[in-house]
């Protein structure tokens, strides 16, 4: 087994529970039907690899910790499938409103997030 | 005031339960307020969603390396695993909702775990990134809407199908039980 392997599978196995703690907190401290706990999760995530992907674009961090923390955390915390379930849910139960804001914003945010974290660790590398 | 308020609970439908709109999160769980009292009271769970990250995780980093790609190319193994996890968590949805007896660990160690881990939301951001600083905006465009847009269509093809599976499922049972 590869090293890299070994380094996803122990991100993946950090990345998929903290997401699952992340999104019940999150969950429990709002009571609006919008999907908060996996926006949450999606908007950091995208802003710790940016910040991965920005600082070994310079060459200040190795490869094997953007396979770890990157592929393996990042890549675990954050999901897209969750994202369309609950995008779809919101549109059959008739919250269109909800549904365009969660699509629209977690894009839109999630790519200024991982933009400025690439940004701003190219920066301080 | 709650800008998206919940809507008011009345009976489904179908007459059955209707699926949650979080997939992760159990209703019964959303009193839940601290990270110690979750990690007490479901650190069987949290091990099960762990098990089923690494393993869905290995499998996108696997998709990748089959499937591999530069900045400048459209990223087809990040699309591919975001369009089947959404197909696959859209049937699964239905199946632990309508057609499985219940189980404390398939949903956390399927859905939370592998798909969860298996699809990426993180890299699909990054992705798009590298195709506009590249100079390829009109892939990167191209990109973020297919991917939206197929993987929603995939979720809602996946819950369909589900639902078709287990009203089937349900017509067979009845017809044994009349016999």
């Amino acid at each position: 087994m590869s090293l890299a392997l070994v380094l996803v599978l122990v991100g993946g196995a950090i990345g998929a529970p903290l997401r699952y703690l992340t999104d019940l907190l999150v969950q429990a401290r709002h009571d609006s039907v919008f999907p908060w706990g996996t926006f949450t999760v999606n908007i950091a995530g995208s802003l710790v690899l940016g910040a991965l992907l920005g600082a070994a674009s310079t060459g200040a961090v190795p490869e094997a910790v953007v396979t770890f923390a990157g592929t393996g955390v990042c890549g675990a915390l954050t999901t897209f499938s969750t994202f369309g379930f609950e995008t779809v849910r919101l549109l059959e139960e008739g919250s269109v409103a909800a549904a365009l804001a969660n699509a629209v914003g977690s894009l839109a945010i999630g790519l200024l997030a991982g933009a400025a974290g690439w940004v701003i660790a190219a920066a301080l590398a | 005031m709650s800008a998206f308020p919940p809507p008011r609970p009345g009976p489904s439908a179908t007459g059955r339960v209707p699926l949650p709109v979080d997939p992760d999160v159990p209703v019964r769980l959303a009193v839940a307020r601290h990270a110690s009292h979750i990690v007490r009271d479901r650190w069987d769970i949290l091990a099960v969603i762990a098990a089923g990250g690494a393993a869905g995780s290995a499998a996108r980093y696997g998709t990748g390396l089959l499937l591999p790609h530069d900045a400048a190319q459209f990223p087809w193994s990040t699309f591919g695993v975001n369009i089947v996890g959404s197909v696959l968590l859209g049937l699964l949805m239905v199946f632990v909702n309508d057609v499985w007896p219940p189980h404390r660990y398939v949903r956390p160690f399927l859905g939370v775990g592998v798909l969860g881990g298996f699809t990426t939301f993180s890299t699909y951001m990054l992705d798009t990134r590298a195709l506009v600083v590249t100079g390829h905006p009109a892939a990167a465009a191209l990109y973020l809407g297919a991917t939206l847009l197929v993987g929603l269509l995939a979720v809602w093809l996946g819950i369909a199908g589900g639902r078709l599976v287990a009203a089937r499922l349900g017509r067979r049972a009845r017809t044994r039980r009349r016999s």
